[in-house]
């Protein structure tokens, strides 16, 4: 019964687990040419390391997280919290606030691209007469506003995702914590820091670590809408690794890129182990 | 606060229906060069036209044939999550209730496997599939996805809660593993067989690193490629590029609308921390 799976796994991920680390020391290609691979030992990291468009790569990955994560978790769990109260009409709330999250991305892309337009796509229009300007922004050729303009959309794409889990967070913070509270006069705003935030410690260490993870993949809205352009400029770790490996075919010095963000992710899981079995 | 909180809603309700009345209205709007024209006004997320030329054209463009794409991606799917529910449970269920003392370095490296990124591994898969001689089938895109690790480590959890007196009492009646399995573990999972599907139709649904590494022609390209592929090959007819996206997503959307208690269960399962 194990044996499908096994087999699988094996061929799927332990195989090429350890045949990325194999590769990240050779200078294998994606076609075999008539030299076979040679081994260079650690020549691809210290390639990729010193090569200065890797680390524009690591800083737009970075500031894409560091903006995402904060304003994606503050959305969610703010819907979250009123989902959770007791207001008319938040059937219909819920039901729109999934939305995007029904949407496969490369529709999102799509429409987010049309709203984008230069110069007259809505976003422009809405500039122009909330400014009184007649000029316009480049949403997405302006290197200086081109991640911007991603961070929205993608924001715009997941939180929906984060806000479900924050839903069903809420739930599980006791009740008799809410009656003691309200028994002892909190108000509001103090009911939320000591009584709903603390219980819902477990629910955003989750949230956080699976906001960053899938912060530090961005890959198919940037690959569609600008191939990691202007300049570079919202060029991110996995459309690195994606240009240099399969675009180049370069799949040992790729791999050596998939290596470090491996590490990096594992490292922030691991994290997150030690960080939930504190609390227990 | 109340006031705070209806203002909070609404400016959320809004920003998620502006671009989605904005698809629908202009993929309603055959005329080209007005689309374009209006794509900045208000015209542009109520129609003021409504007729389906564009969705007839979507249907019969010859370049990027939609019947296909989606019969391709219908296909995936279904094989896919079918075959992943199958291999997952059973490996999970042999790993909570087999017999052999290897299982518990099983699970840990079950576990472990969570902590490995798919996009860090993809191009040693993509050496793999070529040599196999998978590129350009539909093998490539349903064989990767099927065993998952965090399906299995799911199905994990449930089984290894189910009352040991049920499985002994089974095994004295002579029942072995797989039949054990098949006539108590499996049906005993259907709210977790809801979520594993529901998370790998997801999975599938938006994948896209994948099928445009190992896709080329659009003979087993899914919606997603057939998607940005149309969308780049059409960057001035914004109705037809929209009546993409509506025909691509409407039937999802109003699938789990309909079904969206069951949606929201499945997606907060997940959830549940080892």
């Amino acid at each position: 019964m194990l044996i499908p799976a096994l087999v699988l796994l094996a061929l799927f991920v332990f195989v090429p687990f350890l045949l990325s680390f194999q590769f990240s020391f050779t200078n294998e290609r994606l076609m075999p040419g008539p030299i076979p691979a040679r081994w260079l030992g650690l020549q691809n990291y210290g390639r990729v390391l010193t090569d200065p468009e890797f680390w524009t790569a690591v800083r737009n990955t970075v500031y894409f997280a560091v903006v995402v994560i904060p304003v994606q978790l503050s959305l969610s769990l703010g819907s979250a919290l009123l989902l959770n109260s007791k207001i008319k009409g938040l059937a219909i709330f819920r039901s729109i606030a999934i939305l995007p999250l029904l949407m496969p991305m490369t529709v999102i892309v799509t429409i987010w691209a049309a709203l984008y337009r230069t110069p007259d796509g809505l976003l422009n229009s809405a500039y122009q007469t909330l400014f009184h300007t007649l000029s316009y922004i480049d949403w997405l050729g302006d290197p200086a506003v081109a991640m911007i303009s991603i961070i929205v959309l993608s924001i715009w794409a997941s939180f929906p995702f984060q806000m479900l889990i924050y839903l069903a967070g809420l739930q599980e913070v006791p009740q008799d914590r809410y009656e003691a509270a309200a028994i002892d006069g909190f108000g509001q705003w103090d009911v939320f820091r000591h009584v709903t935030l603390p219980g819902l410690r477990n629910t955003n260490v989750f949230v956080v670590i699976i906001t960053t993870i899938g912060a530090l993949s961005l890959f198919t809205q940037v690959n569609i809408l600008t191939g990691g352009g202007p300049n570079d400029a919202t060029l991110t770790i996995i459309q690195y690794m994606f240009s240099k490996g399969y675009s180049a075919q370069k799949i040992g010095f790729a791999s050596a890129v998939g290596i470090i963000f491996f590490v990096t992710v594992a490292s922030l899981s691991v994290a997150q182990r030690l960080l939930a079995k504190n609390e227990d | 606060m109340k006031t705070l909180k209806y203002v909070f809603a609404l400016a959320v309700t809004a920003a998620i229906l502006v671009p989605l009345m904005m698809m629908v209205t202009l993929s309603l709007n055959p005329d080209k060069s007005e689309v374009m024209s209006i794509m900045g006004s208000w015209r542009a997320f109520v129609p003021t036209t409504i007729a389906f030329d564009n969705y007839a054209a979507v249907w019969s463009d010859p370049f990027h044939p939609f019947g296909r794409y989606l019969a391709n991606t219908v296909f995936i799917a279904a094989t896919s999550i079918v075959l992943s529910i199958f291999v997952n449970s059973a490996a999970a269920f042999s790993l909570a209730w087999g017999s052999g003392r290897y299982r518990r370095w099983l699970v840990l490296l079950i576990v472990a496997v969570l902590a490995v990124p798919g996009e860090s591994i993809v191009l040693a898969q993509l050496k793999i599939v070529s040599a196999l001689g998978l590129i350009d089938t539909y093998a490539v895109q349903i064989l990767p996805s099927i065993a998952n690790a965090f399906f299995i480590f799911l199905f994990y959890q449930f089984f290894t809660k189910l009352p040991k007196d049920l499985i002994e009492a089974a095994r004295v009646d002579g029942f072995d593993l797989f039949r054990i399995y098949w006539h108590i573990g499996l049906p005993s999972s259907k709210p977790l067989i809801v979520t594993v599907a529901t998370l790998h139709f997801l999975g599938i649904w938006n994948s896209y690193l994948w099928p445009i590494m190992v896709t080329r022609g659009e003979d087993v390209r899914p919606l997603s490629v057939g998607m940005s592929a149309y969308f780049g090959s059409n960057l001035t007819s914004w109705g037809n590029v929209m009546a993409f996206a509506v025909c691509m997503a409407l039937p999802v959307v109003l699938f789990f609308l309909i079904v969206q208690r069951h949606f929201i269960a499945s997606i907060t399962g997940s959830s549940i921390k080892g």
